[in-house]
């Protein structure tokens, strides 16, 4: 038995070398995290500083109740924020049944067969989809399909095609649709998780005492599982507000000095001569509609103005002629509430768009007191969900 | 006789609202399908009329011109470029968060900060777009001048890093997500054998987490492929090879939206020429997802 040389065993006791070291890196990285946490949030504080220092001074009440134009010191987002709230309305209209509606089926009803697990991929894929993708399908489908019924379904009878044709193209309808196929993946996803969520006792004891499927879901799975659903359709809602590539796409214009609830244009003018891009003859059609300004000025697609005079023809950039056959307190006479949902639109972040593309200083402004507002209600209803979620976690305990 | 007719009844509405859920279920599908159907179909035109080889190899896009020329590379750099600034931006910054915020930060400032840097995600696109033009532009411009680099008014460095800011929260928040399901009990037994908190966190938990955390990242980068308004107000619409950050271009998303608000009609080979990029854009998405997909199962540890 050999002697143990004692000063060569490690004292367990003492520090291992280099820990200093190690214990500094460990506080180091803290700073580091705390730095890209507050780059994040720095940018918001940026954000908003920006656009409240360009912009704030131009929040008026004027602001809120002038139509566009192209003089930027009375132009205000009438016709954006109404335009934005009716298309809203219409995408909530389809999001939110479809949403919840799939997301219990998918949840509560679905067998495990291959129709299941592609509506499963179907679902987790969309929500990869770049939106501009779903604006290019509702060009092919709403605008160009369903909107020239007479090309497309001349089969059909005349008060289909009618409608078809009243309803869709570049319209507030179109829209909503758009942007509700675009957030239904996000209702969807969120009804599933609080769905499922709820446990199975409750859907147990329901079924115990004869309830069927669909009478659990509807009186003890589904109420259980709302605030959860609500949040996601907030969150849905508010992605939809802000989203501006789709709604180009669909040609969501971006001079537009009417409320889509009234229609000067189509009052105001007429097409007398219409040509294609190469000058021939077509037959006139509802593309060839010019708008007019609240201030009584035809605005002509190449953003020159003409004051409006009945009977007066204008001759558009590319050789077709319109006649005014109204001036424009005619026009606004003409209210056709009961078809907005076929109007032509402008919402918020278009009207932004198009103020941040203009080379004058004060459409900046301007662009900047649209974005505080737009800003505002997204981060309002964004901030009531994350609240609404708060909420939820905190009361409910299994 | 009576029980046996509600009871009929009612076998016949759950039937009917089965089938309805069935029915809203199925839009998915139904949507994905005409996605796919309304891009190919318009771009088979386009193709009909530009030779597939063209429009893979030239290095020029102008479909505008009187001599159009239909090579979509240079949509392609501007997207790749966006992207690539978004990502440098975002992964470093996006995991510095996930880490602190799952190993580091207590609770109650986890609780705070995760809702609150997924604002970051909210914003508006459009007004990015005005913040990267307006703001961190002069910025950059003041920034880079002394070194002898003249950044013009439209770059894609200025939109990507703001793209990047943007795709933080879809990196963080998901890759903190990732790192807390990792168990406990891995971290416990990292801290017995004597590693510190970093070394535990970038060893143990982040090669544990690391399927979620790539997944976290690949959705963050398909968000800056698709991104459109930013890219359109702060780097430019002009398409070009881009061969640093520093030059304006357009992206796939730019171009077509470009071509959208101006008035072209629909139908013509100018128009589809949108559809055809549509189609590049859809088939570089769908890879991303693919790939994804991939090392999400060849990587994924379970617990």
């Amino acid at each position: 038995m050999t002697a143990v040389d004692v000063h060569a065993v490690r004292d367990i006791t003492a520090h291992p070398k280099g820990l200093a070291a190690r214990r500094f890196k460990d506080s180091a990285f803290i700073i580091w995290g705390i730095v890209a946490t507050v780059i994040g949030l720095g940018t918001l504080v940026a954000l908003v500083t920006e656009l409240v220092n360009d912009g704030g001074h131009r929040l008026t009440s004027a602001f809120f109740l002038s139509f566009p134009s192209s003089d930027p010191a009375i132009a205000g987002i009438l016709s954006a924020w109404v335009g934005s709230i009716l298309v809203i309305i219409t995408t909530a209209l389809f999001a939110i049944p479809i949403g919840i509606l799939a997301g219990i089926y998918l949840e509560e009803y679905a067998p495990k067969n291959p129709i299941t697990s592609a509506i499963e991929i179907a679902v987790n894929n969309l929500a990869g989809v770049p939106s501009i993708l779903f604006g290019l399908m509702a060009v092919g489908i709403f605008v160009q399909f369903l909107g020239n019924p007479v090309r497309y379904f001349s089969f059909l009878p005349e008060g289909f095609r009618v409608a078809a044709a009243d309803l869709f193209g570049q319209s507030v309808l179109t829209a909503g649709i758009t942007l509700s196929l675009l957030i239904l993946p996000v209702v969807i996803v969120a009804t599933r998780e609080a769905v499922r969520g709820v446990p199975q006792e409750i859907r147990h004891a329901a079924l115990a005492v004869g309830a069927t499927k669909w009478q659990a879901t509807q009186h003890h799975t589904l109420p259980y599982a709302l605030p959860g659903v609500v949040t996601g359709v907030i969150i849905g809602i508010s992605r939809a507000l802000g989203e501006t590539a789709p709604l180009i796409m669909i040609g969501g214009l971006t001079f537009v000095a009417f409320l889509p609830i009234t229609s000067p244009g189509d009052a105001a003018f007429e097409v007398i001569g219409a040509v294609d891009e190469y000058g021939a003859p077509v037959t006139p059609d509802a593309t060839e509609r010019i708008r007019v300004d609240n201030d009584g000025v035809v605005v002509l697609p190449d953003f020159t103005e003409m004051p409006v005079q009945a009977g007066q023809t204008y001759e558009l950039p590319h050789g077709s002629t319109v006649q005014s056959v109204a001036t424009w307190g005619d026009a606004v006479a003409s209210w056709s509430p009961s078809n907005w949902l076929g109007q032509e639109f402008t919402v918020m972040p278009i009207q932004m768009f198009n103020w941040t593309s203009r080379p004058q200083a004060e459409f900046l402004e301007i662009a900047a007191a649209a974005g505080l507002v737009l800003l505002f209600i997204t981060l309002l209803l964004n901030g009531s969900a994350i609240y609404l979620r708060y909420r939820l976690r905190k009361s409910i305990k299994w | 006789m009576e029980r046996d007719f509600t009871k009929r009844k009612l076998r016949w509405r759950e039937g009917i609202i089965e089938g309805l859920l069935f029915a809203a279920a199925a839009v998915a599908i139904l949507i994905v399908l005409a996605i796919i159907y309304v891009v190919v179909s318009e771009s088979t035109k386009f193709f009909a009329q530009v030779s597939a080889i063209e429009f893979l190899t030239s290095t020029t896009w102008t479909p505008l011109f009187d001599n159009p020329q239909y090579g979509i590379a240079p949509l392609l750099t501007g997207t790749f470029m966006s992207t690539l600034v978004a990502l440098s931006v975002a992964v470093p910054l996006g995991l510095l968060v996930a880490i602190y915020l799952s190993e580091f930060a207590g609770n109650r400032t986890r609780e705070t900060l995760k809702p609150t840097l997924e604002l970051l995600a909210a914003v508006p696109t459009v007004v990015y777009g005005y913040f990267a033009l307006l703001f961190l532009t002069p910025l950059l411009q003041g920034l880079l001048r002394p070194i002898g680099i003249e950044l013009p008014s439209l770059n894609l460095l200025s939109a990507g890093i703001v793209m990047g800011l943007m795709i933080i929260p879809y990196i963080a928040s998901l890759s903190e997500d990732a790192m807390r399901a990792v168990p406990r009990s891995m971290r416990e037994g990292s801290y017995a054998m004597g590693a510190t908190r970093l070394e535990t966190a970038f060893r143990v938990v982040v090669p544990a987490a690391v399927s979620g955390v790539v997944g976290a990242v690949i959705l963050g980068m398909s968000r800056a492929i698709g991104e459109t308004m930013i890219v359109m107000v702060a780097g430019g619409t002009q398409p070009q090879m881009v061969s640093t950050p520093t030059q304006g271009g357009a992206t796939v998303t730019a171009f077509i939206a470009q071509v959208a608000l101006g008035d072209l009609p629909f139908g013509t080979l100018e128009y589809n020429s949108i559809f055809a990029a549509g189609l590049a854009l859809l088939a570089l998405t769908l890879l991303f997802n693919l790939i994804a997909f991939w090392l999400q199962r060849r990587y994924r540890e379970a617990y």
